[in-house]
């Protein structure tokens, strides 16, 4: 035990030179990022460079994007509603020709069933004409042949009185005046 | 000691900060190094860029312009995701922090370069920035009712004491996961590129292939965990300012 | 007990830590996977929500890693 002692006491004076170059090694070598002078220098640089930075991009590189960025989408929006517009507009000049193409069509058959009705009506009419004018001819005819037919008839009544007179005249010698004649023709025919 | 010899080359060198040019101010260090190198020509690559794009202000946008625009989109869809059309106001430093710290991951992919998300000192100072502007939003909208954040609802009454410390912490440890989140994704991806990079030295020649081709594949993927770890950064800020704002719980 | 040896042990117990951000990380693709292909259209509007949760489940295991960086390199 107590030798176990004397060998650690011995070993203390190596141990300390161990740990303290250790230690040197530790400054030294060491990790760079945990080197504190450094830090001074990154601080300050970085400080610097960081609100030099923070102030060029707010005050100008930034302006500038959003500014053209902005410009776009307005410029699109305006873009958009002009088109919905001028497609409104076209919209409207479709319904405007399709409804005058409907007026036109409609219109077309009016004239068509117009003319024809006027065409008709004038067929029929002087068709009328004509046959008015022909059924006034017939009529006309009709009476002339009447006339001609009772003259006709008349002149046989006479004919045959006279024809009568001569045979009765021949075969009896006797004279047959016409109004014996005549009253004998009546009251035989109505007999 | 053997650490000596790795020193230049081991894969913890590509983290070492130089003293390119060195300042001082009222007696503090204020030295130009390699990380304030990257992140001035990260600044200046982000405002030429920008400004560049939008010289020409066309309403049908070219190449850059539209680059520009979709990154524009691209962050004013989380801001408006989380925190609706009004947390308008606070875009343009969420976009800061979005492209400051996406430039600086993808700088940090250009082999040989420095990469200055990759120390906690810078990640916690941006994610601290974070926390701070939230709180403060939060106390100056709500007042002292901000508090109400660490008493969720619905929560039975004996429960109390159990929750409420346990959101307080919560809260407090957003700085640290925050930026803990950036700092050692970047920096395990760097070290484990660096560290099968050096097997491509030590191996035989015949297995040099497997190391080369593995570094590649996962080059690629430290590009997207670059890209996704910017945006991860970026949608936690709008988060935590959604709680300060809306007080969403 | 070799303080480099003890070094490299604790580093490696450091890096347990990432069995709890595999398994997490793989539980959210999982079921994002499976949710998405139950209501295709819903997926993409939850796409934010999984890297969220895939930063989140990652970052645990990333503390790990960095204990485990720290005590190898630091």
């Amino acid at each position: 035990m107590i030798a176990a002692l004397t060998v650690l006491a011995a070993e203390l004076p190596g141990i300390a030179t161990d740990v303290a170059e250790a230690l040197d090694e530790h400054k030294s070598g060491g990790l760079p990022q945990l080197h504190q002078p450094d830090f001074g220098p990154q601080l300050f640089w970085l400080a610097l460079t960081f609100v030099l930075l923070y102030v060029i991009m707010k005050r100008v590189a930034l302006p500038r994007i959003g500014e053209v960025i902005e410009e776009r989408k307005d410029r699109i929006q305006r873009d958009l509603a002009a088109a919905e517009r001028l497609k409104g507009e076209t919209e409207k000049a479709l319904q405007a020709y399709e409804k005058a193409l409907a007026d036109a069509r409609t219109n077309a058959t009016s004239i068509a069933r117009q003319t024809r009705d006027s065409l008709n009506a004038e067929v029929d009419k002087e068709r009328k004409a004509v046959e008015d004018q022909l059924a006034k001819k017939l009529a006309d005819a009709e009476t002339s042949i009447g006339a001609t037919k009772a003259k006709a008839l008349a002149s046989v009544k006479d004919i045959a009185g006279d024809t009568v007179v001569s045979i009765v005249g021949a075969l009896t010698n006797l004279s047959v005046s016409k109004d014996e004649l005549d009253r004998a023709l009546t009251s035989g025919s109505d007999k | 000691m053997a650490g000596h010899a790795a020193e230049n080359h081991g894969p913890m060198a590509q983290f070492e900060i130089k003293r390119l040019v060195p300042l001082e101010l009222f007696g503090y260090d204020i030295s130009f190094t390699n990380a304030s190198l990257f992140m001035v020509l990260a600044l200046v690559l982000i405002s030429g860029f920008l400004i560049l794009a939008m010289s020409g202000r066309s309403l049908v946008p070219g190449r850059i312009q539209s680059i520009a625009e979709s990154l524009y989109e691209f962050v004013a869809g989380i801001v408006r995701e989380n925190l609706g059309e009004e947390g308008m106001r606070y875009f343009p430093w969420v976009f800061s922090i979005f492209i400051f710290i996406l430039t600086l991951n993808m700088l940090g992919m250009i082999p040989g370069s420095f990469t200055v998300t990759s120390h906690i000192i810078v990640t916690f100072a941006l994610a601290a920035m974070v926390w701070i502007v939230a709180t403060l939003i939060g106390f100056a909208r709500h007042g002292v009712g901000y508090l109400k954040l660490f008493v969720p609802d619905g929560v039975p009454l004996w429960l109390m004491p159990l929750i409420v410390p346990i959101e307080i912490v919560s809260y407090l440890i957003r700085p640290v996961s925050l930026s803990v989140r950036l700092f050692a994704n970047m920096m395990a991806g760097h070290t484990m590129l660096k560290v099968f990079a050096s097997f491509a030295v030590s191996l035989p020649v015949f297995a040099k292939v497997f190391p080369v081709l593995f570094t590649a594949a996962f080059t690629g993927l430290e590009f997207l965990v670059a890209f996704l770890q910017a945006f991860i950064f970026t949608v936690l800020t709008c988060i935590y300012l959604n709680d300060a704002v809306n007080m969403h719980h | 007990m070799d303080p480099q040896a003890a070094k490299f042990i604790g580093a490696g117990l450091a890096c347990f830590a990432l069995i709890g951000a595999g398994i997490g990380i793989g539980n959210i693709f999982g079921n994002y996977l499976s949710g998405a292909l139950r209501n295709p259209s819903a997926a993409p509007g939850q796409f934010t929500n999984l890297l969220i949760g895939f930063a989140l489940a990652e970052a645990t295991g990333l503390f790990g890693l960095l204990i485990a960086l720290i005590i190898l390199f630091g």
